[in-house]
């Protein structure tokens, strides 16, 4: 008798708390985030981004103060949100991370080819990274607003889009598999619709970020290595023509999203 | 040598919260290496935080704390204007001493 009772007991449960259950389990991640919001450990790599850039370093021994990150040499403050875009010296369109490494070469000398071969996490590669976060920081708050006056910059969104939607690999997945519907996710992990604007501080607007579980942080590059890695996809290289042209998709579908970065992720 | 830590101090009432952010790897001695060597234990064991010099206080810490620690605490009696400074020594006996002022 008794044992006839329980499955209807575990049935009324079930059925009545699915949506409740969901509801507290997210707003608890939000909770969880909000605490670590106060005390990012973006913030060290910021500082050593700065330290950095004003630093004489590299074989030329000079500091990163005259680079032109696209509003003149030394502007930082807003260059971000104008991220990717056109420059007329090397004839390409650049994210943050590829232009830093321009910066490194024509000014400090280091050789640019050597630094995109560098583990993420190591060496220059860890620079790079610190001083993007640095660059990052000083426009947070600011909207996306992305130029696609120059052909380049429009030829760039339509091979990211392109890139976004190209299946292949082991698994026959595409950027847009995970990123191309409302509403999906990984584990606990929301995944953002990036064909439209996802909102501020949601997707592009986000990264680099700090992540907790490995206490690493990332830039937008080795976000993207790590989605092509899930994908089972060889990654095109960092700061290669195709990982721009999806920087240069996915901020112009942002275009007037506030960036957060860096912020912090799980 | 370590990179310096970020310190916030603000005053609030007959108080001052303190908030640190430290540069530290923190490894537990439990993680292996790719080449499945035990990378070794390496990780902060003294916190001291002085408030005008004075030590208000003392903790220590093991390796279960994360990577890049937070800490924060309040300082009784503390006022805009004070100086506080924390310094660690990890389990190599390597040390960092910061300081900031309350505001």
């Amino acid at each position: 008798m008794r044992q006839a009772l329980i499955p209807v007991a575990l049935a009324m449960v079930l059925g009545a708390s699915p949506v409740l259950a969901q509801k507290t389990a997210s707003q608890g991640i939000d909770e969880y985030r909000a605490m670590l919001q106060d005390g990012n450990p973006a913030d060290l790599f910021e500082a050593k981004g700065e330290d950095l850039w004003k630093q004489k370093r590299g074989p030329k021994n000079a500091s990163l103060e005259a680079c032109d990150l696209g509003q003149g040499p030394g502007v930082i403050k807003g260059v971000f949100v104008s991220l990717p875009k056109y420059f007329a010296d090397t004839g390409k369109v650049q994210d943050l991370e590829s232009r830093l490494l321009t910066c490194m070469q024509t000014l400090q000398g280091f050789d640019p080819q050597a630094i995109a071969k560098t583990s993420f996490g190591s060496g220059e590669m860890a620079n790079v990274t610190a001083m993007a976060t640095w660059v990052a920081a000083e426009s947070k708050g600011m909207k996306f607003n992305l130029s696609q006056s120059h052909a380049q910059e429009r030829v760039m969104y339509e091979v990211g889009k392109r890139l976004f939607f190209m299946r292949g690999g082991t698994h026959d997945f595409s950027c847009a598999s995970c990123h191309g519907e409302e509403g999906k996710r990984i584990r606990l992990q929301d995944l953002p619709l990036l064909t439209k604007n996802p909102g501020d501080g949601i997707g592009f607007a986000a990264w680099p970020a700090y992540r907790v579980s490995n206490g690493q942080m990332w830039g937008m590059q080795q976000r993207l290595n790590d989605c092509y890695r899930q994908q089972r996809f060889p990654f095109p290289g960092f700061a290669s023509d195709a990982t721009v042209a999806l920087s240069v998709y996915l901020g112009v579908n942002a275009q007037g999203a506030a960036s957060i970065a860096p912020a912090i992720k799980r | 040598m370590a990179d310096p830590m970020r310190i916030r101090a603000q005053a609030s009432g007959d108080k001052a919260i303190v908030r640190v952010l430290m540069s530290h790897e923190m490894e537990s001695g439990q993680r292996k290496d790719a080449a499945g060597k035990i990378v070794p234990a390496w990780f902060i064991q003294e916190i001291t935080a002085s408030h005008n010099g004075k030590v208000v206080m003392t903790s220590e810490w093991g390796p279960a704390v994360s990577k890049n620690p937070f800490l924060q605490f309040s300082v009784k009696g503390a006022k805009a204007g004070d100086k506080v400074s924390i310094k660690w020594v990890d389990n190599r006996g390597a040390t960092r001493t910061d300081e900031a002022t309350i505001s």
